[in-house]
């Protein structure tokens, strides 16, 4: 039984006709892993589930249920991580995480400090963002999406900038989540180490599609 | 893991509140354009004379037009930070609607700005030569004129959000709106000044507010929305 499925979904980027009837199916407890060439289109497809670009024509289907553009049930069960992780630089990493997962849920600040310790930021969880690299960044950003509860995950080359420990440590946020019955559909060449019956992959291909 | 949703009203306070916050850390940006307001303001006894009967009649054209330009400078940086870290896109994907967010900045925008520059008018209308019984009618239509302010860049600001270095182009949509806000604002304060009723011009500026509050927050999601694309 699929979770989320998509069907017919045809995408133009101003002249080019970028994803053309693309469909796939993803159950629960699953991981799809996007993969394909610079350009393809992986971006603009988890853009377009995430519901910050309009498809020409998409048949939605999250848990049974047909989802019409800008549902916000639908969106309070996604989290997108994109390649800005939404941090203000002059706030510290603790008042961002409980700024982003506080628009969607109630949160206490134990929880966020949990969640900075899950990532590895628990060490510079009090100073200004500014001051962290890009990795560290990263790290914080992934703490706000471990913490919202959403059960879709859409995430666009989680592991950039992070060193093979935070790699590691993307890899294992997926697998806990999957393990909790959650979705994940991921960007990113990088290998998760997850067992062939919870990972199919996604070519996204110049020519339109396989899958 | 159980999850209480944030209510829309809440989510609305924490990006007010966060706003806030943010300008507190870095002053420098709310104290600019109070500065621009007294500096453009205080040339005017320098530069075209230091009689006051003379000042006073040109002093509504001024304070208004200082105004208005100090509001202009403060609205590029209303979305442009947001859209640069990426954090408009969790605004869109969060599930709370857009409008009332949208709604919360452009307070935001108008606590910062819009209001320290209506408490500022009276000290500055002194240097030029208004009366102190003038500056009750000039604090209220002020503090009308910069709501509507406000909600028109919101939407400039919106708008511009796609386009590389849009200041001029922001100045050029949003100038031609805020006329009548100008010519409405300008008329309340001149009749503050000769001591007769303002009701006139300050109905018609509580009118062009109460329609920016209705439609500008709409206008302004829908363009953060494409600018986002």
């Amino acid at each position: 039984m699929s979770e989320l499925s998509v069907k017919n979904l045809h995408v133009f980027r101003g002249e080019r006709h970028l994803l053309r009837g693309l469909g796939f199916e993803v159950p629960a407890g699953c991981c799809l892993q996007v993969v394909g060439a610079n350009g393809t289109g992986k971006t603009t497809l988890l853009r377009v589930l995430a519901g910050l670009l309009e498809p020409e024509s998409l048949e939605l289907t999250f848990r049974g249920q047909r989802i019409p553009p800008r549902d916000p049930d639908y969106h309070a069960n996604l989290s997108y991580l994109g390649h800005d992780p939404a941090l203000k630089s002059d706030f510290t990493s603790a008042e961002n995480v409980s700024f982003n997962v506080g628009l969607r849920r109630r949160v206490a600040s134990e929880d966020v400090q949990s969640a900075l310790i899950r990532v590895g930021a628990a060490k510079f969880s009090d100073r200004p963002v500014r001051a962290l690299s890009a990795g560290q960044r990263r790290r914080v950003a992934l703490a706000s999406l471990w913490l919202t509860g959403a059960s879709l995950w859409l995430l666009d080359e989680p592991a950039t900038n992070l060193d093979v420990a935070g790699q590691g440590l993307v890899a294992s946020l997926i697998q806990e989540h999957l393990a909790d019955g959650g979705l994940v559909m991921a960007a990113t060449h990088q290998d998760l180490g997850l067992p062939p019956n919870q990972c199919a992959t996604l070519e996204i291909g110049a020519r339109g599609v396989s899958a | 893991m159980t999850a209480i949703r944030t209510s829309t009203i809440a989510a609305a306070w924490l990006v007010l509140e966060r706003d806030l916050r943010l300008a507190v850390r870095r002053p420098a940006q709310l104290i600019q354009p109070l500065v621009f307001f007294a500096v453009v303001t205080l040339l005017f006894p320098l530069g075209y004379t230091p009689e006051l009967g003379k000042l006073r009649a040109i002093a509504p054209g001024v304070l208004w037009v200082a105004a208005l330009l100090a509001s202009m400078l403060a609205l590029e940086s209303l979305f442009r930070e947001d859209a640069a870290d990426g954090t408009l896109e969790q605004f869109v994907v969060s599930g709370q609607p857009l409008v009332g967010l949208m709604a919360a900045k452009t307070l935001a925008h108008w606590l910062l700005t819009g209001l320290p520059l209506t408490l500022m008018a009276p000290l500055l209308g002194i240097a030029l030569g208004v009366p102190v019984v003038a500056m009750p009618g000039i604090l209220v239509a002020l503090m009308l004129g910069t709501i509507t302010l406000s909600l028109i860049g919101a939407v400039g600001a919106g708008l511009t959000l796609g386009v590389r270095r849009g200041g001029v182009l922001l100045s050029l949509l949003t100038l031609p709106l805020a006329v009548p806000v100008l010519i409405f604002g300008a008329r309340a304060t001149e009749l503050a000044i000769l001591g007769e009723s303002q009701i006139g011009p300050l109905y018609l500026l509580s009118a062009l507010a109460v329609l920016g509050i209705t439609l500008a927050p709409l206008a302004a999601a829908a363009a953060v929305r494409i600018g986002l694309e």
